[in-house]
């Protein structure tokens, strides 16, 4: 054949060392960087292990009925969190309810509107700068722009704060998830006659719900622990407190105040609040993977 | 005719090319087979007449090769357009040159029976005609070879002299019948021997009109210059005789 | 007493056994005149002149980027989506210029129907995904829709599988029957043209088949266009086929004649496989 003259073809006993050779040095190399992935893994695992026991002996250790039924007392009054559950959850609930419509309609809007556009760009970026950024200073910026003007702390504040840290997470999950739609689906709705906006809500969106739902929990997840902008915005209250336009009690804040005093039963509160905490962001994640794995 | 790119598969290209030669093959031999039965009948050499009826097995073995060579391409090939009425041209025309060795067979027997009978007037007339249809023969497997369609135009055009000469052999028998009684046997096998070279003549113009579709893909048209007239002729007995 | 049944099956099967044997194509359809397309600059559709018959399959054949599924395109504007695409010339259905700006597309696509290279059932019921495209055109009762339901997948031959999971999604569904639910849901709007793009690529044989002899059946009352890759399905399928070479159209010729005796020599290179 011409082609060997071109190649020239190793003899079979050159090759053999070399490979013996290669092999050697190849499983040398492998053992390596098999160790050294798994010295890291094993040191993550154990600062992950020892937080979560930590916590898990600590918070269960705290957890009693009362903090379910009692609000917060002055130390050594037997209080529970009663009040920052309640204020955690009803800042969240509106956050979400604020930030998922305009997360998603803007995340449809860089997905089907404004792909390849130079402003669909432009909003892409600053949506994932926001996603990346600093949570403090999301804080400061509704300190500024709602809390002097308006003369105080409040429920309403936090709301924004946390809206705005769960539209960009929003924003990326419904683009994505959008974009991961094939374009003949799209091609088929509008080649029976339809107008976008229809193929939009009645396909698009269907078929890229439950991955939307999956955007939305984990960004839930990720707001229920924010401490720094509710410190600018609603504060924290110890008194019980439904009204929005008053300071509004929240767990992490409570946690961050609690955790940080030097009376023990309020350290045995901030470990319980810290694990119901933990415990509610581990089954919405666990909630969002089972809903990612049965929509598939 | 433009030439034609290569096949991207080389094994079809091979096959088709395969099929080619074993109808040159097959039309070489048939075209021998012809002179053969003439040389014979002209030479009064039974050994050579004998030499051809033994040959015709061949000729007919190498059609069933072509047949299940074409029966494989169009199974496993599915040929389209040009390569397709190849195929089915060969199919074709091998058949009509299995027709021309039974011919030429028939004709090769009956120059052994005519070996036994007097000599009957000159056979200029057969060996013409022997030379015009092998030579028709040659040129329409030629033109299949070669791509040559004005080849086979021309072959397909060329029938009318071996009619002429068929019409002059007929009524020649006829004339020599008619003199002798005793002549009737000789002159009844050459008559035969005539109508198998006619006929001969015949296949390979149709050969020339399958080339021509295989190549062009569009039929000649359906009436062709036609010098047959023995259909029609009458021989009344000379005069001079029904006086007698 | 639904008019669906009626209109669409009353109509003629005019000529379609002629044209399968060789002989007449009916009158245009679509008739294509000087058509030519562009990818923002890059001209992909040079001067088309092609006569589309009514109720007959004119099949598209030629080498990747020929611009023949670009022409599919054309037919139903489905470019419009897209900027930066545009077309020029004219594109007759039925006497009317379906390329100029002031046609309104969503009524255009329901006359002139498509299906694709991959089945896209979506993600809803058998019975929604016909019902769906319906909608966008009519206001029907629901006895109506029920009927117009059964009626499109009873031509789509699927009627038999389906008929008793109506209301199960379609994304359960085997890749041919997908397919043949895409076509029921493309025909159930009742449509004028039908457009394949390459329906049976992502098929296998049988369901090949199925879908080729649907396609049989549907041109009794459908003008249908077919691209394809696959040349024995265009000889199977269309009564017409047309050949395109880099954006022109080399031949069209009755499906008969173009894989007997092609005129043009690169017709003849490309359908006997000597290419390039």
């Amino acid at each position: 054949m011409s082609a060997s003259a071109s190649h020239p073809a190793l003899t079979p006993v050159k090759d053999r060392a070399i490979a013996t050779r290669l092999g050697r040095r190849r499983r040398r190399t492998d053992r390596i960087a098999r160790t050294l992935s798994l010295v890291a893994t094993g040191i993550g695992l154990v600062f992950l292990a020892s937080i979560l026991a930590t916590l898990f002996v600590k918070g269960f250790g705290a957890l009693n009925l009362s903090v379910f039924t009692e609000v917060t007392r002055p130390p050594g009054s037997d209080g529970g969190l009663l009040n920052a559950i309640v204020g955690s959850l009803i800042q969240v609930a509106l956050a979400t309810l604020v930030g998922t419509p305009i997360g998603m309609l803007v995340g449809t809007y860089l997905a089907e509107y404004a792909r390849g556009s130079r402003f669909g760009d432009v909003v892409r970026f600053v949506s994932d700068i926001l996603l990346s950024a600093p949570s403090i200073l999301i804080g400061l910026f509704v300190y500024q722009l709602l809390v002097l003007p308006f003369g105080g702390f409040s429920g309403w504040a936090g709301v924004v704060a946390l809206s705005i840290i769960i539209i960009p997470i929003v924003v990326r999950t419904t683009e994505d998830m959008l974009s991961l739609i094939p374009n003949t689906l799209r091609e088929a709705v509008i080649g029976l006659g339809s107008p976008k906006w229809k193929m939009i809500v009645l396909v698009c969106w269907r078929s890229a719900i439950s991955g939307i739902i999956t955007g939305i929990l984990l960004g839930i997840a990720r707001i229920a622990g924010e401490t720094a902008p509710l410190l600018f915005t609603s504060l924290g209250n110890n008194a019980w407190s439904t009204d929005l336009s008053q300071p509004m009690p929240s767990l992490p804040i409570t946690i961050y105040s609690y955790a940080g005093s030097p009376f023990q039963d309020w350290i045995e509160l901030a470990w319980a609040g810290a694990l119901l905490i933990t415990l509610a962001v581990l089954l919405l994640n666990i909630a969002a993977r089972s809903l990612l794995r049965g929509g598939k | 005719m433009e030439q034609m790119a290569k096949h991207t598969v080389r094994s079809y290209a091979e096959e088709l090319r395969r099929l080619r030669d074993m109808i040159a093959r097959m039309g070489g031999l048939a075209e021998r087979q012809v002179n053969d039965a003439v040389a014979s009948l002209l030479r009064r050499d039974t050994d050579l007449a004998t030499e051809v009826v033994g040959r015709d097995a061949a000729i007919d073995a190498l059609e069933r090769e072509v047949e299940q060579f074409c029966i494989q391409i169009l199974a496993l090939r599915q040929p389209v357009g040009q390569d397709l009425r190849l195929i089915i041209a060969c199919l074709k025309i091998s058949h009509g040159l299995e027709r021309i060795g039974d011919y030429a067979r028939n004709a090769a027997k009956r120059s052994i029976v005519l070996s036994q009978q007097p000599a009957i007037g000159s056979l200029n007339g057969f060996n013409r005609m022997a030379k015009l249809v092998q030579e028709n023969l040659k040129g329409a497997i030629d033109a299949l070879v070669n791509d040559d369609v004005a080849r086979a135009d021309e072959v397909w055009a060329a029938d009318e002299p071996v009619d002429q000469v068929y019409n002059g052999i007929f009524r020649e028998m006829l004339t020599f019948m008619m003199e002798d009684p005793r002549n009737i046997t000789a002159a009844t096998h050459l008559l035969f021997v005539a109508k198998n070279l006619e006929r001969i003549g015949d296949h390979a113009t149709n050969i020339a009109e399958t080339v021509h579709y295989a190549l062009r893909g569009d039929n000649l048209p359906d009436e062709r210059p036609k010098g047959d007239s023995s259909a029609y002729a009458v021989v009344r007995p000379p005069l001079d005789q029904l006086g007698g | 007493m639904s008019s669906t049944t009626t209109t669409a099956t009353s109509r003629p099967a005019l000529g379609a056994m002629q044209a399968r044997s060789g002989a007449a194509l009916n009158e245009a359809k679509v008739a294509i005149r000087n058509l030519d397309f562009f990818y923002a600059d890059n001209k992909a559709l040079k001067g088309i002149r092609l006569d589309i018959p009514d109720r007959q399959v004119t099949g598209m054949i030629g080498p990747s980027g020929c611009g023949k599924s670009t022409l599919l395109r054309v037919l139903n504007r489905m470019y419009s989506l897209y900027p930066g695409q545009r077309a020029t010339g004219e594109v007759l259905l039925d006497g009317q210029n379906i390329i100029s700006d002031d046609m309104d597309l969503n009524e255009l696509r329901s006359k002139v129907g498509m299906v694709f290279q991959k089945p896209t059932p979506f993600p809803m019921t058998i019975y929604e995904n016909i019902a769906f495209g319906v909608r966008l055109h009519e206001q029907l009762s629901k006895a109506q829709m029920d009927e117009r339901v059964e009626w499109a997948l009873t031509r789509a031959a699927l009627w038999t599988e389906a008929k008793d999971r109506l209301n199960s999604s379609a994304m359960g569904m085997s890749g041919g029957q997908q397919q043949r639910l895409c076509i029921a849901r493309t025909i159930a709007v009742r449509p004028e043209v039908i457009l394949f793009d390459e329906p049976t690529s992502a098929l296998d044989p049988i369901s090949t088949l199925k879908i080729e002899e649907l396609i049989d059946e549907l041109k009794r009352d459908f003008t249908l266009v077919i691209v394809t890759h696959n040349m024995q399905q265009a000889a199977r399928c269309a009564d017409q086929v047309a050949f395109f070479y880099l954006g022109e159209l080399i031949e069209v010729a009755p499906a008969l004649e173009m894989f007997t005796a092609p005129k043009h020599a690169k017709t003849q290179e490309y359908i006997t496989g000597r290419f390039g």
